[in-house]
This record gives structure tokens, C-alpha cells and sequence, in this order.
């Protein structure tokens, strides 16, 4: 049917634009082979965890760097969980800036610590929308009656 | 990653599923490594954090050595942590494990993000069969998977244990169809685990 193929031709575009783009890496084509029939929702199911998750370790982030006295160990600890979520996932920009971010954690840096924040507010919420914007894709083709693509 | 292996098979090993202690504080990382272990065809068990992985075992008590504590009936081949841990690292986990009687025998591999030559040494020397760099891909697992436990029935009581680096590539025969179909797509030279650690130039936090 030329609509399930024209769905799946935008699949694999917006797919390879997100990789090619930096916002997924790898680690995201890795999780998408895991998934089968016996386990459909699967990154859909790991995905919504990691975004449950981001959200917490943001506002935590958030209250952390808001004390009078910040500690860092605490601030770096929940910038390490949140970039090894982010590796799990595949969502390399955001990775990528909790590295940065540990930077100034280590360097007590609190002007760099708040600015990497805000980063990383910034990249979660474009990788979260990207990601949602592709499982609606992925939706529409498998109402249509198609397959998702495989990526390579 | 040849370096870090070593042949482990247990003598009462049959065709039952390999259960797996997965331990992991990350719920997303616990997700991944679960799918991971069962697309493999392990049985997996996942915990949030070393003391649950202690409780589960039954080591939580200080009896681990105490004939007269009563027998556990736990069976695990294999035990998987994530080093960076609140509360108990994968390496404390890793001691108190090689430090019981029961459970000294089992292969525990350990998992981190972070590829630091100083913590794969302190692991492998704690007695930790293997060191896998995170994120964890396919590839990890079952190139786990066969060198551990992938044997045909004919090495079970012939070959010894042996030290060498190479997958046996007699193994990857026992393979099952479904993962056949991925073989292509595991290639050792690809997994970044199994590649030599590079010096950390800066030191990171545990």
C-alpha cells in the first residue's frame, strides 16, 4: 500500500536524520534490534523509563545546585546516573553534555554547573520530542498494517 | 578483551537455562541488561543494588560459612553488577561473593561506564571473570554467554579449562537459529569491550 510506504520512507529518513544529527547513536540502533514480537514495546517501554527518570535527576539537579552550600559530589552523582541513562539509550547529545557538566563539578564551578543545566534541560526536551515524534511514526505505520523498518 | 577471560564451566552444567543475578541501581540499565540476558536464553533475576543481590544469595546474614545455617537452594551461573553503586559498589559486592563459600565459584562480571585501567586491574585481581566498558550491547552478552557457557557436550569432560584468547569458534556451532540470524551482526572487533582499556588520563570518581 503506498501509504505504509511512504510512512515507512519517513521512518527511515527521520531515523537517519536523528543519527545523522547526533541525537541518537548506536546504542539506540542496538536497543531497536532487541525488540521483537514477543516484546513490540520495548524501547518505547525503556524510553518512557529513561524520560520518568531524566525528569527526576533534573529537578534533583535543579535543587541541588540551589543550596547555600552546593556539594558537588552530590551534583556530579546525579549528573553520572543521568549520563549513563543517556549512553543506555542511545541519546548522545545529552550524554555528551553530562560530560561537560561533570567538568565543572569537578572544578566546583557553579556558573558552568548552572549553564550545563540549562543545557541539558535543552537537549533532553528536543531528544524527548524527537523520540516521541519517531514512536508516533512507528504508530501510524503499524496501524496502517505495516512493518517498522529495520535500521541498520 | 581476550586479555580478561578466562573459560569458566561448571561440572553439573546441562542444557537447563544459565540463570543470571543481574544487579544494576539504574531502572533503565536494568531494563536493557534484562532483554539483553533473555534474548540470549538466560534466566534473569534483577536487582536494584548489592545488598539486594546479598539478601537474594542469602549472604546478607554473617553465616556464608556456618555449617549449621540452613542450605539455600539458590541457583546462580552467572552474576552481572554495575560497578558505580550507591550504598555498595560492584567491587564490595564483587569481595563479599569471592568471600563466601557457597558462592566463591560463581563468574561475576563487572559493568561501568567508565574504562579505567586502575578498576578493571582491582576487579580482575578480586576475582572478577570479566570487565565490560558500558553501554552494553548484544554482542557483550553473548560473546559472554558462549565462552562461559556455550560448550557442546563433547568439551564438557575432554578440554580442560583453557586460558586462550580466542572464541571457540566450535561453540558459536551450539548456537540456536534466532541468534544465528544476528551473527553478522556481532563481530568482536566492533565491541568496544573487548578492547584493550586505555589509560585514563583524568581520574574519576568511583
Amino acid at each position: 500500500m503506498a501509504a505504509v510506504a511512504q510512512l515507512q520512507r519517513q521512518f527511515i529518513e527521520y531515523t537517519t536524520s536523528l543519527h545523522n544529527e547526533g541525537y541518537l547513536d548506536d546504542q539506540f540502533t542496538q536497543l531497536q534490534k532487541l525488540q521483537d514480537e514477543s516484546n513490540p514495546d520495548f524501547v518505547v517501554e525503556v524510553v518512557s523509563l529513561y524520560f520518568e527518570d531524566s525528569e527526576k535527576l533534573l529537578n534533583n539537579l535543579a535543587t541541588a545546585l540551589q543550596q547555600k552550600i552546593v556539594d558537588y559530589k552530590q551534583v556530579d552523582s546525579h549528573v553520572h546516573q543521568f549520563k549513563g541513562s543517556s549512553s543506555s539509550i542511545g541519546a548522545q547529545r545529552v550524554a555528551t553534555v553530562c560530560v561537560h557538566f561533570r567538568n565543572f563539578c569537578e572544578e566546583k564551578n557553579l556558573e558552568g554547573c548552572v549553564r550545563c543545566l540549562q543545557q541539558l534541560k535543552q537537549e533532553y526536551i528536543l531528544v524527548r520530542s524527537k523520540l516521541e515524534a519517531l514512536f508516533r511514526l512507528e504508530q501510524q505505520i503499524v496501524q496502517a498494517g505495516g512493518q517498522i523498518p529495520m535500521m541498520e | 578483551m581476550g586479555m580478561f577471560s578466562r573459560r569458566w564451566r561448571s561440572p553439573e552444567f546441562d542444557d537447563d537455562d544459565v540463570h543470571v543475578l543481574a544487579v544494576d541501581d539504574s531502572l533503565v540499565d536494568r531494563k536493557v541488561i534484562e532483554r539483553l540476558l533473555k534474548i540470549t536464553s538466560c534466566k534473569v533475576t534483577a536487582v536494584d543494588s548489592g545488598w539486594r543481590a546479598l539478601q537474594y544469595l542469602g549472604l546478607d546474614q554473617q553465616q556464608e560459612d556456618d555449617d549449621t545455617s540452613p542450605p539455600h537452594f539458590v541457583n546462580v551461573d552467572l552474576i552481572i553488577t554495575d560497578y558505580c553503586m550507591p550504598g555498595m559498589t560492584g567491587y564490595e559486592l564483587l569481595k563479599k561473593i569471592k568471600g563466601s563459600a557457597t558462592f566463591r565459584e560463581v563468574p561475576v562480571v563487572i559493568m561501568s561506564s567508565e574504562n579505567v585501567l586502575a578498576r578493571i586491574d582491582r576487579c580482575l585481581e578480586e576475582g572478577a571473570e570479566d570487565f565490560i566498558v558500558k553501554p552494553v550491547k548484544l554482542s557483550d552478552v553473548k560473546r559472554l554467554k558462549d565462552y562461559m557457557f556455550g560448550t557442546t557436550t563433547t568439551h564438557l569432560h575432554t578440554s580442560p579449562p583453557n586460558h586462550n584468547n580466542n572464541i571457540n569458534k566450535e561453540d558459536k556451532a551450539t548456537l540456536n537459529k534466532r541468534k544465528l540470524q544476528e551473527m553478522s551482526d556481532a563481530s568482536p572487533s566492533t565491541s568496544t569491550s573487548s578492547s584493550s582499556p586505555t589509560l585514563s588520563p583524568s581520574p574519576s570518581p568511583s
